[in-house]
């Protein structure tokens, strides 16, 4: 039998599950996705995890219980220092791995593997082979599973930028999306904006309303880089730059009629990146921002009638 | 140009002195009030750290008070500090003011990155006398630490509640006239005297308790409620884990030529924490472990409220403090922190200690 590998359906997972999916099943492993959220897995992560930790890391930790409860062999939970040059990802990511040990009981054998592309490009090169070796195959076969792993991940960007959501492709829907006669940015991190129970189920609602729903991942490299231009500092969180250069380079376009920006109570880097972010539409005064603070006491119903009442006003200005 | 800055603990003192030995006229932000936390919390970001909301409130006041300038540290994070000058500078822009804001960053890749700074603030003077000041700096900030260590260790055998604390601020006050590095040495013989002439009980037994956590809350007694003054009237002897000599040392000087600092902390770290997370999270659970090693009674930690580093260090040292057998208490600070609850829980924390004590020598 092969070796059951876990990998939490939380934080990256909508960034890069596809390559990790097909890394481990190169190896021939099996790979395991813990459950949709629900408000036990929620409810579970809550109580692992320190009061003050952000509701992204509670989840991820209900999610590694539930993958624990699954009984599967390991769970893929990487120490993900940076993906990019000179950038980072935001300091959670950093100690992820002893976050989960020391506040989630009883878990299996966890496949830490550090990527830093920044300052341990090499490192994490052998890192990752040293990983792929643990499955017993040859080194030939390690670095084809790399091989794999890049091409699913670079077939997955490609489709999120015609339009698609990571939970669309991830759910393998395949009709086109948007359509809608109001174009409103939706930012936030993608593990806020995708997971549909903590979201409130936020993308689908918003084009059940008729919205043509716009996020960071459909936008291009080069126009996330050109939104960031203005800046005086480059951002050096890569979510919080996507973030920023998306808000701007949009901004600027001036093809959205409103922006919804998400974020959860208390995240380090999006208190100060939302706060550039609303100072310049503020001062413009053009498109309409809206503001979501989740967490785990947001309530369904405030959020949908404010987002109605936001997409309502979007259409009155449209109409005058 | 009319410079200021933000405060952090004494380290005005070393700031608006080198600034003004390089010939600039300086307007050191007013005392930290309560007025300097409403002016900041106001105009800062709701979920902003503690630390950027006081720093806003010390410009706001500067400016008012005719500083045009603001000198101002950044950094590569990931730690939100190295992105709060833009930030800062958009909300005081959006505020109307007329300002120039130079922030020091610390070098990426070259050194000319900062220089150039340098050489905008100091205008014309020459390298020879900025190097002179910038030594005499360095020795006041060794001075005044070495003044609050010895503090530290008298305040809690002192006879009259309060001494230690005026002899303190005596010996501050002298340092802060201090104009050339002699001077400098000869206030800090002054000020160790003014302390050591503080009558104390000697053979007092006290408790020992390591201070650890975000260097701003740390540093800053306003930000923190006084607390090393707190637990020292209380009668207890509090180490510090970071001094403003020895960051400089470590994150300014040793990492911009490319050597790390001391390794200690990071290696009593490695069981609990493997890498570094910013701020002071990986600082923190290495320290924990060494005052557990160094047979301190406790750990006292103290983050700004939202900190993500300390989050992570928070997340780890319920078990570093079982594992290693310290007791450890956490304090998440910001403007909203009552006194009366603060010094509640710390109470019941000596009462822990104490009892743990007594139980030790009986068994």
């Amino acid at each position: 039998m092969s070796v059951t590998v876990g990998i939490p359906r939380a934080l990256l997972y909508y960034h890069y599950y596809p390559g990790w999916e097909a890394f481990f099943r190169a190896l021939g492993a099996e790979v395991i996705v813990s459950d949709e959220t629900t408000k036990a897995i929620l409810d579970q992560g809550v109580r692992d995890a320190v009061d003050e930790a952000c509701l992204p890391v509670k989840l991820y930790l209900g999610h590694l219980a539930n993958l624990r409860d699954k009984k599967v062999d390991c769970i893929f939970a990487p120490r993900i220092v940076s993906v990019e040059r000179k950038k980072y990802l935001c300091p959670k990511f950093l100690g992820l791995p002893e976050m989960a040990r020391f506040c989630v009981d009883n878990l299996p054998e966890m496949l830490d593997v550090e990527i830093n592309v920044h300052q341990k490009y090499q490192e994490t090169h052998k890192g990752l082979l040293k990983l792929a070796s643990r499955f017993g195959q040859p080194a030939a076969k390690a670095r084809e599973a790399l091989a794999a792993a890049k091409k699913a991940q670079e077939q997955y960007e490609a489709k999120l930028r015609q339009g698609y959501t990571p939970r669309d492709i991830l759910e393998k829907r395949t009709e086109p999306a948007g359509g809608g006669n109001v174009r409103v940015a939706v930012m936030g991190h993608a593990y806020n904006l995708n997971d549909s129970y903590i979201s409130m189920n936020l993308l689908a609602r918003l084009r059940e309303m008729g919205v043509d729903v716009v996020t960071s991942e459909m936008l291009r490299p080069q126009e996330i880089k050109r939104g960031t231009h203005s800046l005086q500092k480059d951002i050096f969180w890569t979510f919080g730059k996507e973030l920023m250069g998306a808000a701007l380079h949009l901004h600027e376009q001036g093809e959205i009629q409103g922006m919804v920006l998400v974020a959860s109570f208390g995240c380090g880097p999006d208190s100060l990146v939302c706060e550039m972010v609303e100072r310049v539409y503020k001062r413009a005064k053009k498109i309409p921002v809206l503001l979501l603070t989740i967490d785990e006491h947001t309530g369904e119903a405030g959020v949908v009638t404010r987002l109605e009442a936001f997409v309502d006003m979007l259409r009155w200005r449209e109409a005058i | 140009m009319k410079v200021t800055f933000p405060h952090m603990g004494n380290m005005s003192i070393a700031i608006k002195g080198l600034l003004t030995d390089l010939g600039l006229e300086v307007v050191p932000p007013p005392p930290i009030t309560k007025k300097t936390i409403t002016l900041g919390v106001r105009h800062s970001p709701e979920f902003a750290c503690f630390p950027l909301k006081i720093n806003m409130g010390n410009f706001i006041e500067a400016l008012d008070e005719g500083a045009n300038t603001i000198v101002m540290a950044g950094g590569t994070g990931p730690c939100r500090f190295g992105y709060y000058a833009q930030v800062q500078r958009e909300i005081l822009l959006d505020l109307g003011y007329d300002f120039e804001m130079i922030v020091l960053e610390p070098p990426q890749g070259q050194l000319s990155e900062l220089t150039d700074k340098l050489k905008e603030l100091c205008g014309e003077r020459s390298w020879p006398h900025i190097m002179r000041a910038l030594h005499n700096a360095w020795r006041k900030v060794k001075a005044m630490d070495a003044i609050h260590a010895r503090s530290l260790q008298v305040r809690p055998r002192e006879l009259q509640k309060g001494d230690t604390t005026r002899a303190y601020e005596q010996a501050l006050q002298l340092l802060d006239e201090a104009r050339t590095p002699a001077a400098t040495s000869a206030c800090l013989r002054q000020g160790l005297e003014l302390l050591n002439k503080v009558p104390v009980q000697h053979d007092k037994e006290v408790l020992r308790i390591g201070i650890i956590g975000e260097i701003y809350m740390v540093l800053e007694p306003f930000a923190n409620l006084q607390m090393e003054k707190v637990l020292g009237e209380m009668g207890v002897e509090v180490d510090r884990s970071i001094y403003l000599s020895h960051w400089i040392k470590e994150h300014l000087v040793l990492s911009s030529i490319g050597l790390k600092g001391s390794k200690d902390t990071k290696k009593a770290a490695a069981p609990y924490l493997q890498h570094f997370v910013g701020g002071h999270g990986w600082e923190s659970v290495g320290d924990t472990v060494r005052y557990a090693r160094r047979g301190f009674d406790g750990v006292v930690h103290i983050l700004p409220f939202t900190c993500t580093p300390e989050i992570v260090a928070q997340s780890i040292l319920p078990t570093v403090s079982r594992e290693q057998g310290i007791p450890l208490i956490s304090f998440s600070l910001d403007e909203q922190s009552g006194e009366a609850g603060f010094r509640t829980r710390l109470e019941a924390f000596l009462d822990l200690l104490k009892q743990r004590k007594t139980q030790e020598k009986l068994g």
